[in-house]
């Protein structure tokens, strides 16, 4: 059986805070025992004066188990000071719904806090609760706090309907946010999403603006479905970026009109075929 | 480099944070006031509350600049009893976030009972929980109004170096420092300080326990009242350590006792901090492109709007 993410965290914050590391593990115990929202409060608004704000130091081997302990679960990119907040909330035993305690935080939260709660999301107790509070977060004209809940967490993947998943989609491209980083981003492609890409792409460029070329990962899979190839063929025309995407969107949709299509930019689909660009890559690495 | 330590940001537009980071502004602390009109709920003044812990800090963050708030029931409201009584229960709460560096700004306007009971308890809030606290000055019956609050401060037990008595004129000042307080001076037009004035206190009491800020907020305003006024006092004459002092050092001596507030902030600050907070803005990864033009100057001369 893996490790449960409280676990998992435990030991992470408390491996690197070893000055700090008999408290932590004292508080974890009594808030799990206490359900007293006080001593909560407390332990979240001491946490960052006493492990400071450094990043939480992970291995490759912690990343592999954090994505076994829950598939998508990618805590990169977290703070000490909030992982050990997000433990001390996966440990808080309550006999008040945890839903009312979560929103309760999210009301008086801080910048920094917010990200914190929300990056937590999908290993929370009954966290299909949790879906109005994070409409909160996704609204949110904080980046940082809709990214929050948008990359490295499965919790959208996991918990949100086809409307609201495509809304957050949307959103990211509007805001400058990639898309990779989005857990499921593949699993999660609809017909739906295809079409109001193509037309959101469509009114960029009424507007003399570009497209991300990352947009294109979700409509290629319908590309036939919602007529996408004429706005495929303006991307192959593009800047490098946009020709590799338009490749790979192709090469997803693997239909005989997108066959022909590749053929005319056969150097490309040669790199893609090679592995050598792909999503997360989409202009070759400089040689070293 | 300067510190704004008295800046009601809810109430200006991203030009005022963009002409503030333009004049070298690098932090500047948000004290809980009154909006302009009473608020009649608890729950709105939560929201108040939260959206300087939060979205006014993110807002700032955008700009280079860092963002500090003190948190507390203002004496307007003070007034309300209903409502003061359900916003001290949630102040203990927001005092203890992250980026609150005081108490504040809490005193007397009319100076009735109710101010002064909910003066004197947060007066305690702040001794227990060891923050500073920001003191604001009444407008009217100032001189006495001001002696007061010096006196009530003593009565709570407070250390005189933990306090910073704001709103400030030629009249108080010298209570102000002889009793061991700091002194902030709100370069306010017309019903506070003008800088010109300053620059005479400033030749006359130097810069020690001084401290010069905007308190811009929904009022005619202007919040470049620091950077203007260093500018003036080096102009005539004032020696660059004194301008320093009362335009950065002494506001991070006082409101640092906090800890939450130090120079690495914006130096050299977390790279969570960095990736979050600071999203989109370069002048803290270095070198931001200089604004050659005044962001008041676009305003009115750049006609195309993209
Ligand atoms: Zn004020």
């Amino acid at each position: 059986m893996p490790v449960t993410p409280l676990k998992l965290l435990r030991d992470w914050t408390c491996r690197q805070a070893p000055d700090q590391a008999r408290w932590l593990v004292e508080q974890y115990t009594s808030l799990g025992q206490s359900g007293n929202e006080k001593d909560l409060h407390l332990f979240l608004g001491l946490v960052p004066r006493r492990l400071g704000k450094q990043d939480l130091t992970l291995t490759p081997q912690d990343l592999a188990m954090a994505n076994q302990s829950y598939p998508g679960w990618r805590p990169e990119g977290w703070s000490l000071d909030g992982a050990a907040r997000i433990t001390a909330l996966l440990a808080f035993e309550s006999n008040r719904p945890f839903s009312d305690t979560f929103r309760d935080l999210v009301r008086t939260a801080d910048a920094r806090e917010l990200i914190t709660l929300y990056r937590g999301l999908a290993l929370y107790p009954r966290p299909e609760s949790l879906t109005d509070a994070v409409g909160e977060g996704l609204r949110s004209n904080m980046r940082a706090v809709f990214e929050s809940i948008v990359h490295g967490n499965p919790y959208p993947r996991d918990h949100f309907d086809e409307h609201r998943w495509n809304h957050m989609v949307l959103k990211a491209l509007f805001v400058g946010s990639r898309l990779s980083p989005i857990v499921g981003l593949d699993t999660r492609v609809n017909a739906e999403l295809a079409t109001i890409l193509l037309d959101y792409a469509r009114e960029r460029w009424a507007a003399g603006r570009e497209v991300s070329p990352e947009l294109w990962r979700c409509v290629g899979p319908f590309a036939e479905r919602v007529s996408a190839y004429a706005a495929l063929q303006r991307a192959l025309a593009g800047v490098p970026e946009q020709r590799s995407a338009a490749v790979l969107a192709l090469m997803a949709a693997d239909t005989p009109r997108a066959r022909d299509l590749l053929k005319t930019v056969p150097d490309i689909t040669a790199l893609v075929a090679d592995g050598r660009l792909d999503w997360n890559h989409l202009t070759l690495k400089e040689a070293a | 480099m300067f510190i704004d330590p008295h800046a009601h940001m809810v109430s200006r537009t991203t030009d005022d944070y963009e002409a503030m980071a333009a004049a070298g502004i690098v932090a500047l602390i948000e004290p809980a006031f009154w909006v302009g009109q009473p608020r009649t709920f608890v729950g709105t003044y939560v929201d108040y509350l939260s959206s300087l812990v939060g979205w006014e800090r993110f807002r700032a963050g955008q700009f280079g600049i860092r963002h500090y708030c003190t948190i507390g029931l203002n004496s307007k409201e003070a007034n309300n009893e209903a409502l003061a009584e359900g916003v001290m229960e949630w102040l203990p709460r927001f005092a203890l976030k992250e980026g609150v560096v005081a108490i504040g700004e809490i005193g007397y306007d009319e100076q009735t009972p109710l101010e002064d009971k909910y003066f004197r308890a947060q007066l305690a809030l702040a001794r227990q929980l060891e923050l500073p606290v920001m003191v604001h000055t009444p407008h009217r019956d100032k001189k006495r109004g001001t002696s007061r609050s010096m006196d009530v401060c003593e009565e709570m037990g407070l250390d005189p170096s933990w306090v910073v008595i704001d709103h400030n004129n030629e009249e108080t000042v010298r209570e102000t420092l002889d009793r061991g307080y700091w002194a902030g001076f709100s370069i306010y037009p017309s019903t506070k300080m003008g800088n010109a004035r300053m620059v005479e206190l400033l030749k006359q009491y130097g810069g020690d326990r001084i401290i010069v800020d905007s308190a811009c907020d929904w009022g005619i305003s202007d919040c470049l009242g620091v950077p203007k006024t260093a500018r003036l006092a080096l102009e005539s004459g004032i020696a660059e350590t004194v301008v320093r002092q009362v335009t950065y050092d002494n506001a991070l001596a006082v409101y640092g006792k906090s800890g939450q507030m130090q120079a690495a902030d914006w130096l050299d600050p977390a790279p969570i901090d960095q990736r979050t907070l600071f999203e989109g803005n370069s002048i803290l990864r270095g070198g931001r492109d200089p604004l050659v033009e005044a962001p008041e100057d676009r305003r009115r001369d750049r006609l195309l709007i993209e």
